[in-house]
Formats: C-alpha cells, structure tokens, sequence
C-alpha cells in the first residue's frame, strides 16, 4: 500500500496571491459597481469642496485663506475616500462570502488565517489606492489648487504607516457578521460613520463638543488626515510629521495582531455556536 | 501519520445551548453541551480506499458531522482524527488532506467556473498551472463542456454548478472526500454522470470517500459499507449485505430492499424529515 505524504501546505506568497488574485476577478465582474463607487466618490469630493468656493463667494471670507479651505476639504474628502475603501472592502471578508455561500469553503482551506486576512487587507489598500488617485484626478480638473509646496513623501509615507492600523480596525469590523450574522453588517456600517464624525474629514476635530474629544484621539483617521494636510497644505516633510506617523505606528502595531486574534477567537466560537452556515 | 483516513470517536453536537467563554479557547477541543442534540455519541472508521456511506433522513444530523470532521463546527464531546490528525488541535494538516462536496454548490456566482477553480486550487497550494491542466480533464469526465467554465457560475444549470463543485473538490486530490448528499436535487442525467465519476475516481486513485445521501439505489451503487444514522445516532451499520442479513429473518436476501433494511431498522421513513418544526411553524405546514 502507497503511505500518504505528509500534507503539503501551500506557501504564504502563494496564498496572499490567491486572494488578490480572486478579489481583482470578482473587481473585474462588478465592474458597474466600480464605477458607480468612482463617480460617488468623485461627485462627493466636487460637492464638499465646493463649500469652499461658494464661502468664498458669499464675502464671508474676507479673513479666512480659501485656497486653504479647499484644499483642506479636497483632502478630507479625498482621504475619506481612501479610508472608507479600505474599511468596506476588508470588512466585507466575511460578509461577502456568506452572501455568495462560499464562506465555509474559504474557511476550511489550508491555510493560516493570518495570511488570508493579509491578502484581504494587501487588495484592500491597492484597491483603494487606485479608486482615490482617479477622483483626485477627476477633482483636479475642478478646483485650481497650488500643491508647489506638498511633500508627497511625507504625505505617502502618513498613508502608508496609517493603512496598517486602518486595516487592523476595518478586520475588528468584519469579525462582527461572524458574531452576528443578521446585524454584524449594519454594527460595522455604524462604526465607520462614527469615525467620520470624530476624526476630522471636513473640520479640525477642535470644533466637536469636549465629550467627543477622547474619540478623536483613539482614532487612526485623526492623525492621517493632520498628518496628511500638514505634509499638502503646510509643507512638512517627514520629519515635521514625525508624530503623526509615530502614533500610527503604535497604532497599527495593536490593532492589526489584536484584530486577528480577535477573528480567530470569533471564528471559534461561531464554529462552536453552528454561525458559520447552517443549510446545505 | 497513521494509516486510518477516519476515526469518529464519540461526537457529540447540540445547537441552540448556552457556550462557555473557555471553549473558544484555543486548546480547548471541547466545550459545553447543551440545548438540542443534533449528533448524539457517533463512533466509527472508515478503512482506506473504501466509500462509507451515511445514510438518514432530512435533519438526521448528517451534515453536522460532516462539518465537525470538515474542520467547521466543534464537537461538544469526542473527537476525529483524519490519519491520525486530530481536528481541532491539528486542524491545517488534516485541510490539507480533506475536500468537500455539499448539497449547494457554493461559489462566487458571477466568477467563472474556472475563476473560482484557479482560488479554490490555490489555496490548496496548487498553480494556476495545475489548475489550468487538470480542469479540463475533470470536468470532461464529469460530462461538462469546457467553454461553459469559462461563463460566470450564475449561468450554469444546478447540475452544472454542482460538477464544478465536484472538480473543484477532486481537484486538489483529497486523500479523503467528504461527499455531503452530493446528487441531492440534480436531473437524472447529473446524478449518473456524478455518480459514475465518484466510482471511477474511488477504482483508479487512492481516495477514501465519506459519502451522505437518503437515496438507497446510491448508497447500494456506490457504497462499500453503510450507517444509519437517525436522530444524530448510528443505529445500525454494515456492508449493504450485512445489513440486509440483520432483517431477513428468513426471507430471501435479494426480496428485501434497503428502504424495507432502513425503515426496520431505524423505525422511520429516509424520506420522511426530522426536522423538528419550529413553533407556529407546525400549523403552517400542517395547517
Ligand atoms: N448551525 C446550526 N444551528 C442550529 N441548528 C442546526 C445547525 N445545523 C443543523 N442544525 C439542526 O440540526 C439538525 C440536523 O441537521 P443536519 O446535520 O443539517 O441534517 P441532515 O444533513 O441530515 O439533513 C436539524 O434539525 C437542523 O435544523
Ligand atoms: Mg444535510
């Protein structure tokens, strides 16, 4: 009698591809749904930063430096965009699955799930990339705005140190449709709205009332968006916001092995509890 | 590694109890065992290179004991081994070595067939070589025509859904398959082309096959050894001759089918559900 071999697992760099791979498959099949999200996106970022001309117009603004407000809104609204990408996508991890029915066949591969969720999250930030840098393409044509001074490394460095915490929260996200199959979608739909609320999208979180205060401080957002229009807007460089990109650091280096060990833990329980899949 | 592709030691499953914080513990194998018991003390082997047949009724709890050997659902009591690893403790060698049929054929519907058949061999550790080179080859055994793979899934019939289903499973080349009621619900024309497929695989390769159905004339074409399983307990177990040995009582053994076997042994009709209806759902379907 032939003796099995021992299983072989597949490799980490082979499994990421996997899921970027099939991510870009099923991007491609919902191509409408892209562009509708590309047009929303680009619509919101016009009708925010419009605000700003029309303060401009009204002769309100005698004291306040317009170029600066549009160019503060253009980034809020462009980050936002960028952020609510990464935290929709990634946190879909286990609601699109159940909606496709494939979740239990995802789940019982071989493979680690740390890797799986780094996939997720690695097409998570390309996607969103690529999604922002066309609507800031789109915006450009509608506002004149003077980026001589901007320190794009600053800048990218912020986003790119930020994505990781970013990517941790939007996992804590997705781990809720695994808790509560009926409402874990809405639950993480809810949390996003919150962040946008104290992070500082269209305002310095300085004008929220004190009790909101502490949430800007615990959230990521508040330092990629300051860090960000300091590196545009002001022109530091990364040194100037060295702080911002300090706080992210710490930032993404708990949440991101927190936010798996939080799936992991939700995933046995909800192998425990039968809320995995129950027909078929 | 041991040579035993399955032992079932003693599972227990409920759903529906209360669960204790320490059994999502990670070293926990089990955990607490309340509420309504869908699998109740389930022991058995299946021997190398056989197809073990679970037959039962609609809610006998076979496809909780699939997923509790599929590495998706904890036992609250017991444990399997798939060659000697256990499931909980070991639960990415024993992936590595299972695949699965279920009853729906669960894939990205607007992917292709072979969209899905290239992620679902990838992660298995397969190439897009692999998949590119075997797929074709199955799928024709399996009664399909290529051009269809490459057509999102929603468009395939049930029937063809379900042969994707089933190359995607043969693909990674299992050393064990769990067939959860793999023809359920197919036009006759799929259910031979897939049951066909199953024997041939089982006679050329050295796969072990866990096969669940509640339709008799599959279980007799295909299976080496059966149980019966009724309200989540194995009530009675055998090659299909054995069993019919254990009711003849003098008859001549070919005059009894195994729907008479079933019904005398268990005391119930495989196509009458368990099910236990939900409140007010009684009047609904009674009423
Ligand atoms: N995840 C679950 N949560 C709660 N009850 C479940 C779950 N899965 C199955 N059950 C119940 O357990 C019983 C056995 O179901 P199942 O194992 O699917 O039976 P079969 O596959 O034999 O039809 C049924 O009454 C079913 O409703
Ligand atoms: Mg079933």
């Amino acid at each position: 009698m032939v003796s099995i071999a021992m299983p072989r697992a597949p490799g980490t760099a082979g499994v990421l591809w996997a899921f970027i791979e099939r991510q870009t498959n099923l991007w491609k099949r919902y191509w409408a749904w892209e562009l509708v999200w590309l047009v929303y996106g680009a619509v919101n970022t016009l009708a925010v930063t419009f605000i700003a001309r029309q303060v401009d117009s009204s002769g309100a603004a005698a004291s306040i430096d317009v170029d600066r407000l549009v160019l503060f809104l253009l980034i809020g609204t462009l980050v936002w965009a960028y952020l609510s990408a990464v935290l929709d996508d990634i946190s879909l991890v286990v609601q699109w699955e159940r909606w496709e029915g494939t979740i239990e066949h995802t789940l019982m591969a071989p493979v680690r799930r740390s890797v799986h969720l780094a996939g997720m999250c690695v097409f998570g930030v390309l996607h969103a990339v690529v999604r922002t840098m066309l609507i800031f393409a789109i915006a450009l044509a509608f506002f004149e705005v003077d980026l001589g001074q901007a320190d794009w490394l600053a800048a990218a460095t912020v986003l790119f140190v930020g994505s990781f915490a970013v990517a941790g929260l939007a996992v804590l996200a997705g781990v809720l449709p695994l808790l509560y199959p009926e409402r874990g979608q809405q639950m993480s739909m809810m949390i996003q709205a919150f962040v946008l609320l104290v992070s500082g999208v269209y305002y310095e979180v300085d004008v929220l009332p004190a009790w909101l205060h502490p949430f800007a401080v615990i959230s990521p957002a508040t330092y990629i968006l300051d860090g960000i229009r300091g590196a545009i807007i002001d022109g530091e460089g990364v040194a100037g916001v060295w702080r911002e990109i300090a706080a992210l650091a710490v930032f993404g280096a708990l949440l991101l092995p927190a936010s798996m060990a939080t799936f992991a833990v939700a995933e046995r329980w909800a192998k425990r509890t039968g809320r995995l899949k129950r027909q078929g | 590694m041991n040579q035993v592709p399955l032992q079932v030691n003693d599972v227990v499953k409920s759903f529906g109890g209360g669960w204790s914080a320490s059994s999502v513990l990670p070293w926990r194998r089990n955990g607490a065992s309340h509420g309504r018991r869908v699998v109740d003390h389930v022991s058995f082997e299946v021997r190398r290179g056989e197809i073990f047949g679970v037959i039962g009724a609609n809610g006998s709890g076979k496809s909780t004991l699939i997923r509790i050997i599929s590495t998706l659902l904890l036992a609250d009591e017991g444990g399997v081994r798939v060659f000697g690893y256990d499931t909980v403790r070991e639960a990415t060698p024993v992936r590595a070595l299972i695949n699965r049929v279920s009853a729906d054929p669960s894939f990205f519907r607007n992917m292709s067939a072979m969209e899905n058949l290239l992620f679902f061999g990838r992660v298995y550790g397969l190439t897009a070589g692999d998949v590119k080179r075997r797929t074709p080859v199955i799928l024709e055994r399996l009664g399909l025509e290529w051009p269809r793979a490459l057509e999102p899934m929603s468009h395939l019939s049930r029937g063809q859904q379900q042969k994707v289903a089933v190359a995607r499973s043969f693909l990674t080349s299992p050393v064990l398959m769990l067939l959860d009621e793999p023809t359920t619900g197919l036009d006759p024309r799929s259910k031979r082309d897939v049951q066909s497929f199953v024997r041939d695989v089982q006679q050329s390769h050295d796969a072990t096959i866990l096969l669940t159905t509640h339709d008799m004339d599959e279980a007799e074409l295909l299976c080496d050894r059966i149980a019966f399983l009724s309200g989540g307990r194995i009530v009675a177990g055998g090659s299909p001759l054995e069993l019919r040995q254990m009711v003849a009582d003098g008859r001549p053994l070919d005059s009894i089918n195994m729907e008479t076997v079933f019904m005398e042994l268990t005391g119930r009709r495989v196509e009458d559900d368990e099910e236990p209806a939900e409140e007010g759902e009684e009047a609904l379907i009674h009423g």
